[in-house]
């Protein structure tokens, strides 16, 4: 019995030392580049297939995740980073990070074409550069809406109404970055007391906070709740699919975040991780960004996406990404206090 | 106190007769030191590097207690406590009675279909516990099937909690009883009835004592994975929060490390208290199977067969409609618009998680945790419970054991990061590779594995070892010859548990994985957590396959061993 153990054993790792010894020799042709990303998963693959026809040489790896759980990722192995690239991560979170001194500068080729409110001006050569914005949108559910006789909400504030009491979801501020930047864009529009009195009144109708920002739009398209708080792109999406959704724009502005990239200071494929870089400020690169956001960083290439809501862009609050990220800690305390403690008492 | 004080005073009057330590001691003790590194380096290191990050600010300076201070002054966190004891105590208090009359009817009784019965408790130890609560959204959920069974209450929140673990615990509390009631003396039962006790006394007096160990084991098993399971209330915990859910908020959703390892230590204390629970139990047990035993066999009674059999109906019943439901889910189109049935929900390669390549790597995984983690925990109990002297290395060595249950997996998981990244460990070239998650995954099931082997070992007289070495026989013939053999419904067990758990556990490893190492309970979890939960629920059902698929294959295996090794017990 014991030497066949050993005879198993052995074969095992001499099998699992062949695969590595083939991995590696496969490995040498190209560069590995380990991207860490918060991009939906579903548009990952016509990224990687755009660069990678660019730059045959670069062999694109990504690990992708919600915002809260990369930057967390992140933040753990800031002593050790393992990530070449962080790349479609939100702003806040790059900022968040360069305290750490989590990034080398580096100026794309063609930086100078983009939005200047879109990449970082205060370093040069900047550490991070912005893709395309996320915006923060509604989803409601009309044939739920219409089962529980609920009027289409149009405003921020129409939500704290007693008729949607129970019918709202939402994301954790705490682990989403959409749920955050709802929370940071409230306190930035109505300023801190009035944006805290709101949502108290909305927490009183929130039946649950959900993890992640994609999820109350799509629980919105299975009718399991009747309106999500979420962001347009992911509403637009599932409208697309055929879910019976309308994708609202509140009247008095919607927050946002950029999806942008940072090059890892001790990155040791730095010349692939300029090559993605320098690929991400192009006007194609744009345009794809363009396929389902509607707000990239490139002036005068986005066209209209479909079945965003009308006139979104110009909704956009004046976002101060510095304020959001320097207050971050406070204001989840904050919320956390508020709202994650209040958890229905035993019954 | 008193002995070693009249030791101190007169040591030459009363020489001490010290056992003497032969060269197969040395050896078993070299192999339990070993064994012991191994847990140090995979469980006390990385606990010891968050332990001092709950002491520490961001800058890793030293802040002392403050940290605990805030988490103290923080109701949120402590109605936490209050709440995560709460849906505990209700599970197992639900639990565990539950699981020892079905562990009674498949041992004691002559009910039929046992072999179906047993097969079917085993459903919810093929799933992560994710599985569980996404069918029980699809029950009870607003577009549930029978949501209005809940009488108007929402099942996101304790409700769910309770039913979701309760499923989810069932087969590690029953394992647990069925292994500590498999071996009984059918002596004991003989005397009890010629002594004219009725069925009744026999089971208080004779049934509930013999099996009272594996009660208390099941009991904190069924309590320290119940607090620690994250995988229910994640899924539908509403807006209750518990200890288990804090920690994944504080560390991946504000990032706040030290509140998150602040929490963890908070969680640990409760499996001290089992841990202290169990010594105390332990010390009173004695050997139920001794070499003059005689095997059970049950007799005849329409009356509890019947009963019985209805009882376990039902259970069987209430665990195959949850996996039913689940199944349902991964096919319907559109739920719940469209239910037509289609396979579009297993494409998972445009989904998050990895997609296929996911589901390879869980089984690679799996196999590995299966083979090194049985052979390092059946030795290691062995160890702990049948070498000669050494008491202390001993006792160090079951509380080692004891560790991985109380930790989180969670925070096994990013005390990992910690620990195995830190700049200048010599193990760092292990971080982010398939052999730190399966050194993870051994480490995070260790000790419901240890505590299958100890309590198959208990029930071994120590006799076998004290004849066997009286014959002048290696302890290692003995441990292959006797030991192993007997023991080996045991250790299938063990191996088939870990195998399964490395296929469904998620927290342990959501930390560890890497893009070539993404697994498919991770898969599950991604995917619930963007909302995609028909493809959740069908790479759930993924997992639900392959794990059933290896149970039976190995089953059908092992028949033969197991007719060959098991005989002597059926008269």
């Amino acid at each position: 019995m014991k030497p066949k153990l050993v005879s198993k054993f052995s074969l095992g790792i001499a099998a699992t030392m062949a695969a590595v010894m083939m991995s590696a020799g496969v490995v040498q042709a190209k560069t590995d580049l380990l991207v860490y990303t918060a991009v939906e998963a579903d548009e990952l693959k016509k990224f990687k297939k755009a660069f990678e026809a660019d730059y045959p040489d670069v062999n694109i790896k990504w690990v992708r995740d919600s915002t809260g759980i990369i930057t967390s990722k992140l933040l753990a192995e800031k002593e050790n980073p393992k990530a070449d690239i962080v790349w479609g991560v939100a702003a806040t979170s790059l900022l968040l990070l360069s305290e750490h001194n989590y990034f080398q500068g580096y100026a794309p080729k063609g930086v100078e074409k983009l939005d200047k409110k879109y990449y970082d001006t205060k370093n040069n050569p900047p550490l991070w550069v912005g893709q395309r914005a996320w915006i923060a949108s509604i989803c409601f559910n009309t044939v739920e809406g219409k089962k529980n006789s609920l009027p289409m909400p149009q405003t921020w504030n129409d939500l704290t109404k007693p008729v949607y009491k129970g019918h709202v979801i939402m994301p954790n501020p705490n682990s989403s970055g959409t749920g955050f930047l709802d929370v940071s864009s409230w306190i930035q529009m109505k300023g801190e007391k009035k944006a805290w009195a709101y949502m108290d009144a909305l927490h009183t109708n929130i039946a649950r906070y959900t993890h992640s920002g994609s999820k109350p739009c799509k629980l919105a398209a299975k009718g399991e709740i009747p309106i999500g708080v979420s962001f347009a792109y992911r509403g637009a999406k599932s409208k697309n699919q055929g879910a019976p959704l309308e994708v609202i724009a509140p009247a008095e502005g919607v927050g946002w975040d950029l999806e942008a990239f940072g090059i890892v200071r001790n990155t040791k494929n730095l010349e692939a991780a300029r090559a993605l870089a320098d690929w991400s400020v192009t006007e194609k690169a744009n345009k794809i960004y363009n396929e389902e956001y509607a707000v990239v960083a490139m002036p005068g290439v986005a066209k209209p996406v479909k079945n965003f809501p009308p006139g979104i862009e110009s909704k956009m609050i004046k976002n101060d990404f510095q304020w959001a990220a320097a207050n971050r800690i406070r204001i989840l305390d904050e919320w956390r206090k508020r709202y994650d403690g209040k958890s229905e008492p035993k019954s | 106190m008193t002995d070693s004080a009249a030791t101190t005073t007169a040591p030459a009057s009363a020489p001490t007769i010290k056992p003497k330590v032969s060269s197969e001691d040395w050896i078993m003790r070299a192999v339990l030191v070993g064994i012991a590194l191994y847990l140090i380096v995979s469980i006390l290191l990385p606990l010891y590097a968050i332990l001092s990050k709950s002491f520490k600010d961001v800058d890793g300076a030293f802040v002392g207690v403050a940290n605990y201070a805030k988490f103290f002054s923080t109701p949120a966190l402590f109605w936490s406590i209050q709440n995560s004891l709460t849906v505990t105590l209700i599970c197992c208090v639900i639990v565990v009675p539950v699981a020892f009359l079905y562990a009674y009817a498949l041992t004691r009784t002559c009910m039929p279909f046992k072999g179906f019965f047993k097969g079917v408790a085993l459903i919810p130890i093929l799933m992560p516990s994710l599985l569980p609560a996404i069918a029980l959204v699809y029950l009870f959920g607003n577009q549930g099937l029978i949501k209005s069974w809940l009488f108007g209450y929402e099942i996101y929140g304790p409700i769910g909690i309770v039913m979701g673990e309760s499923f989810y615990v069932f087969p590690h509390v029953l394992t647990i009883l069925l292994i500590s009631m498999a071996n009984s003396d059918a002596r004991l039962y003989e005397a009890s009835t010629a002594l004219g006790a009725s069925r009744i006394k026999t089971f208080f007096t004779v049934t509930l004592p013999s099996v009272r160990y594996g009660l208390v084991s099941a009991f904190f098993v069924c309590f320290t994975l119940v607090i620690t399971d994250f995988g229910v209330p994640k899924v539908v915990g509403g807006k209750y929060n518990v200890l288990a859910t804090d920690i994944y908020k504080q560390v991946i959703g504000r990032q706040d490390f030290e509140m998150g390892a602040v929490v963890s230590m908070v969680l640990l204390l409760p499996a001290v208290l089992a841990f202290a629970a169990d010594r105390v139990v332990q010390r009173k047990q004695v050997a139920l199977l001794s070499a003059r035993a005689v095997p059970f066999q049950p007799q005849r009674n329409p009356a509890t067969d019947g009963l019985m059999f209805a009882f376990c109906g039902v259970v069987g019943f209430i665990l195959i409609s949850i996996l039913g439901v689940a199944a349902f889910a991964s096919f319907a189109k559109f739920w719940p618009y469209d239910l037509s049935l289609v396979l579009n929900h297993y494409n998972f390669d445009l989904m998050d998680g990895g997609g296929w390549d996911s589901y390879f790597n869980s089984i690679e995984l799996a196999a590995w945790t299966a083979v090194i983690g049985t052979a390092l925990v059946f030795t290691g109990a062995y160890l702990v419970e049948k070498s000669n002297g050494f008491l202390a290395g001993r006792a160090g060595l079951q509380l080692l054991c004891m560790v991985p249950m109380a930790v989180p997996g969670l925070v096994l998981g990013l005390a990992y990061v910690f620990f195995f990244n830190a700049p200048g460990n010599p193990l760092g070239f292990l971080y982010h590779t398939m052999p730190i998650l399966v050194i993870c995954t051994v480490t995070h099931f260790y000790t419901v594995a240890h505590l299958t082997a100890v309590t198959a070992l208990k029930q071994m007289d120590a006799e076998f070892e004290a004849v066997s070495a009286s014959l002048k026989v290696p302890f290692y013939r003995t441990f292959f010859r006797i030991t192993v053999p007997v023991c080996l419904p045991a250790i299938l067990d063990i191996s088939m548990y870990l195998f399964v758990n490395a296929m469904t556990t998620v927290s342990a490893v959501v930390f560890l994985y890497s893009p070539d190492t993404s697994l498919a309970s991770v898969a599950i979890l991604n995917m619930d957590d963007a909302g995609d939960i028909a493809p959740a629920a069908a790479m759930g059902m993924m997992i639900v396959i392959t794990a059933a698929a290896v149970r039976l294959l190995h089953a059908i295996l092992t028949r033969g061993i197991l007719a060959r090794t098991q005989a002597w017990r059926k008269r």
